[in-house]
């Protein structure tokens, strides 16, 4: 294990400053430092989505991202999308369809689907389909995510 | 925005907020404030007749349900909110429900079996119904007015015929306890109940029942705030990760403390044969597992060749039989009258169906957080029965089973006994050595290399038919690893991995399964057979409960075989079923998905040629489960290049008895959909000689969304007659012989074997 170094982030557009080893995945620097819990440890390997996170715009998976390479840059989380009073377009069509079973992996389906739709909302289902291909839902609840997906894009349109 | 349903538990304050859970008067959830009349202030004991142990109001006039069961997102809590708001004649937004917590629920079995509603949501309608009815006593006293003149609306009682003259629950009871006994059944688990004076409402009665309500935990998990257990933080909580080894069954000699020297404060712990580190970050402890040499004892290979599977399955000499199906009493297996029909059969058909183990693959790993101290302990755990999880935890570390509290959080999925018992055990071991709370959640080769799996089994059916082509005899047998070499829950140690490693004996019970279905075969025989695990000690292929125990291994080769009988007759799939079913309920499902389905009638498989590479055919399968009774149609396109396999349109018709909640149950029906189509098309545990090897997403791929159909429609068949059965598991059983069948319709070929890769299905196709 490599020592620990001073690492400042901006989570949510809050800027903190960590002692943390530089080459911890961001992902246990937000969960275990921060207190930001949201994304979750699916896999550690970058194949389930369940720790995604938006960097600069860019959807990530901070299990297999060094914090180090995420110092100075604008990390965005779910706990930073929206609030039940003003819920990000992309949640309002995750609650209308009732996504979440175990809620597990829906971090990681919002933060993705959020990164896609907002660079582009303009998607057909099979785009929406084949750009959410690598995300894992053992609960099984692709139906409605990609109906919320669909109905998010309509509505960011 | 669409309104959010429901109080919530600030569960966050309650899990962090220091030392053990702080109440006011033991309500979690809100302060209460004394009142005056009616009521008491103190605590009766948790016991199964008394009413304060199924619910309570607050001085603000909030419900709070108790409920010793738990929802993974079927919206159990929410149907048990409406059933409670319809009795109590509340708004279903004043009602909450507390799940699984030893403190405050009683054992009403955790999660098992789709029972959540079944057998769970009977105690709380009745307790609402009795709590309702002693209100209505306090408030005649309290008004002056003879109960009969008194009407409920909302929570407020008045007299019938003066509005003006009204007294709220909360003045009546806000804050204090009931002290009403109800006469309790002496069951505790799933069978737990216990009734009151009141008589429950009737279903033409209920205002909230039977509509969709918006679920209670979907705000939460979709704005980030639904705390999981792999979120629980404790003060001076270390980490915990455990070492498995490398060939299953071989036990720790010895390790190099060097190797992971240059981590703080990280330390191994060793049990006899458990083994894990322990450190003050996760990143410490993820990375002191990662480093630490240790040296494994030498052992025998303990498996075969994964493609000597079946085979080794034949050849095994069974343990144990019964002919009595899954969980009822043992039935000798008498094989005379069948084979004897069979012998005088004008043709008999035959077929084998393979069907590999099968892994829960949970989202995440394991995790589960101890606080043992050294005359108590509590445990957060994510299973799917907390109060099991303590009697483990407390037989394990030797105290008495009120000492220890389990709290039941979220986890990472569930589907059966998957990990979370095991985690549990782990972090117990860990905390009680080093004296902290331990975190403990597992890596991802963990969550798929060890968890408990679905078994593996090959089943054989025969049919005899008359000259005229009539079945007259059907002969069923299951040969396979039970579903119970681990338990369906963790209430003994010798059921986890850390409880067999530190010399817990293992403690094997056989059970399999049979067909659940009303064909009216003239002679019947319906057994199954059991063989050893492979090791006597903590396995990676020890087999457990997977969603709906065996019915997915059962029935896709029950259901296919019907499909092969009506091909070898020259009959339609649903005619031919129609023939032989009995129950009136299963007919209903049968006909009304054929109907939804616009099935043709006709014979598998399709004459008519068709070109191009996509082939299409559909398929029917149908089964019962616990009462409810479900029918799928199957439409598939076949690629013959490829073999791939695109289940493209499913539609389901369910009859669960009364609906609860129609929303909640077209989810939670997809979702068994998906995940039971993930596991016909896609999953099988690989292992070599020595161990698993399916460790991760790439060794154990499931369905993604490209896969996923384009459509899943279901007909909900509301009984309102019926008690509700349950919707958790019933549509899994039918969907690998329904899509089976719909390869065969398009293709003419008959896959026999789980999954239906694409390897196999060209290969089939040749
Ligand atoms: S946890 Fe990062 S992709 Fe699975
Ligand atoms: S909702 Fe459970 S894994 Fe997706």
């Amino acid at each position: 294990m490599a020592t620990k170094e001073r690492i400042s982030l901006n989570v949510n557009n809050k800027s903190y400053d960590l002692e943390v080893d530089p080459n911890m995945p961001l992902l246990y620097a937000l969960r275990n430092e921060l207190d930001i819990t949201g994304p979750k440890f699916g896999c550690g390997l970058a194949q389930c989505g369940a720790c995604a996170v938006i960097v600069d715009g860019r959807v990530m998976r901070s299990c297999m991202t060094s914090v180090r390479s995420t110092q100075g840059r604008q990390i965005r989380t779910i706990e930073g999308l929206g609030t039940p009073e003003n819920p990000h377009p992309v949640q309002k069509a995750f609650i209308e369809e009732a996504v979440p079973q175990c809620g597990y992996c829906i971090s990681g389906w919002l933060m993705t689907s959020v990164a896609l739709l907002e660079e582009n909302p303009r998607r057909s289902d099979a785009e929406i389909r084949q750009s959410l291909s690598s995300l894992k839902c053992r609960c099984g609840t692709h139906m409605s995510i990609l109906r919320a997906v669909n109905r998010a894009a309509k509505a960011m349109a | 925005m669409t309104k959010q349903a429901n109080f919530k538990f600030t569960r966050r304050d309650l899990l962090k907020g220091g030392g053990a859970l702080v109440v006011t008067f033991g309500m979690p959830g809100w302060a209460v404030a004394a009142t005056q009349d009616g009521g008491s202030l103190s605590k009766p004991p948790l016991m199964p007749d008394q009413l304060d142990s199924y619910l309570s109001i607050a001085a603000d006039g909030k419900v709070t349900a108790y409920f010793g069961k738990m929802d993974m997102g079927q919206g159990v809590d929410t149907a048990i909110a409406q059933i409670v708001a319809d009795e109590l004649d509340v708004p279903f937004e004043r009602v909450g429900v507390l799940m699984s917590d030893t403190e405050y629920t009683l054992d009403q079995g955790g999660a098992s079996g789709s029972t959540g509603i079944r057998s769970g949501a009977q105690p709380l309608r009745n307790a609402a119904a009795e709590a309702r009815r002693v209100l209505l006593d306090l408030a005649s006293e309290k008004l002056g007015i003879p109960a009969e003149g008194l009407m409920v609306t909302d929570g407020i009682i008045q007299a019938k015929n003066q509005s003006s003259r009204q007294v709220k629950y909360e003045e009546l009871i806000g804050g204090k306890y009931f002290h009403v006994n109800l006469e309790w059944n002496e069951r505790l688990g799933n069978a737990l109940n216990a009734t009151g004076k009141a008589k429950p409402k009737t279903p033409d009665q209920y205002k909230v029942v039977g509509k969709s309500m918006p679920r209670i935990d979907v705000p939460g998990k979709v704005f980030g705030q639904t705390p999981y257990v792999t979120d629980i933080k404790r003060p001076g909580m270390w980490h915990g990760r455990i070492l498995r080894p490398p060939v299953a069954g071989a036990t720790p000699t010895g390790w190099d403390q060097n190797s992971i020297s240059d981590i703080p404060d990280a330390q191994v712990v060793r049990i006899k044969d458990f083994i894990g580190v322990v450190a003050p970050e996760e990143w410490g402890a993820i990375n002191a597992a990662r480093q630490l040499k240790v040296t494994w004892s030498e052992v025998k290979s303990p498996f075969p060749e994964m493609d000597d599977l079946y085979d080794y399955i034949r050849r095994t000499p069974h343990v144990e039989e019964n002919a009595g199906g899954g969980f009822g009493g043992r039935v000798p297996v008498d094989e005379g009258p069948v084979n004897k029909a069979l012998e005088g059969a004008a043709k008999v058909i035959e077929a084998e169906y393979e069907h590999p183990f099968q892994s829960h693959a949970c989202m995440g790993p394991a995790c589960a957080v101890v606080d043992a101290r050294s005359d108590r302990a509590t445990v957060w755990t994510g299973s799917q029965k907390a109060h099991k999880t303590r009697e483990g935890v407390a037989k394990l570390l030797e105290l008495p089973v009120d000492k220890v509290r389990g709290i039941w959080v979220p986890g990472p999925g569930s589907y059966g006994r998957n990990d979370a018992g095991d985690a549990a055990m782990d972090a117990a071991l860990l905390s009680k050595a080093i004296g902290r709370p331990v975190r403990v959640q597992g890596m991802r080769h963990e969550g798929h290399g060890w968890d408990p799996k679905g078994p593996a089994s090959v089943i054989t059916l025969r049919a005899g038919l008359d000259a005229e082509g009539n079945v007259i005899a059907h002969r069923f047998q299951a040969k396979g690893f039970s579903a119970w070499d681990v338990r369906s829950n963790e209430a003994s140690p010798s059921d986890t991995l850390a409880g067999l490693l530190v010399g817990w004996p293992k403690n094997t019970r056989h059970n399999y399964g049979t067909p659940s279905e009303s064909y009216d075969f003239p002679t019947k025989l319906h057994f199954w057979r059991t063989i050893p695990p492979f090791l006597e000690t903590a396995s990676p292929l020890r087999t457990a409960h997977f969603r709906d125990p065996q019915g997915p291994q059962v029935h896709f080769a029950s259901e296919s075989f019907i499909d092969e009988i009506a091909a070898a007759v020259g009959q339609d799939p649903v005619e031919f079923r129609l023939k032989y079913l009995t129950d009136p309920r299963d007919i209903a499902v049968v006909e009304a998905a054929a109907k939804a389905a616009g099935w043709e009638t006709r014979t598998s498989p399709r004459r008519d040629r068709q070109s191009g590479d996509v082939l299409t055919g559909r398929g029917i399968a149908y089964a019962s489960r616990g009462g409810t009774t479900v029918a799928t149609v199957a439409e598939v396109e076949v690629n013959r290049q490829s073999g791939r396999v695109w289940a493209k349109r499913f539609v389901v018709a369910h009859d669960c008895g009364l609906i609860i909640n129609p929303d909640g149950l077209k989810r939670t029906i997809e979702g068994n959909i998906i995940q039971a189509l993930s596991r016909a098309l896609k999953e099988e545990v690989q292992f070599d000689r020595n161990n698993v090897t399916s460790i991760d997403w790439l060794s154990y791929p499931i369905l993604d969304s490209t896969e996923a159909p384009e459509s899943i429609e279901v007909v909900q068949i509301n009984r309102p007659e019926v008690a509700p059965t349950g919707a958790g598991e019933p549509s899994t059983r039918q969907v690998a012989a329904a899509v089976a069948n719909a390869i065969f319709d398009a293709t003419g070929a008959r896959i026999r074997r789980v999954p239906f890769t694409p390897e196999r299905v060209k290969a089939s196709l040749a």
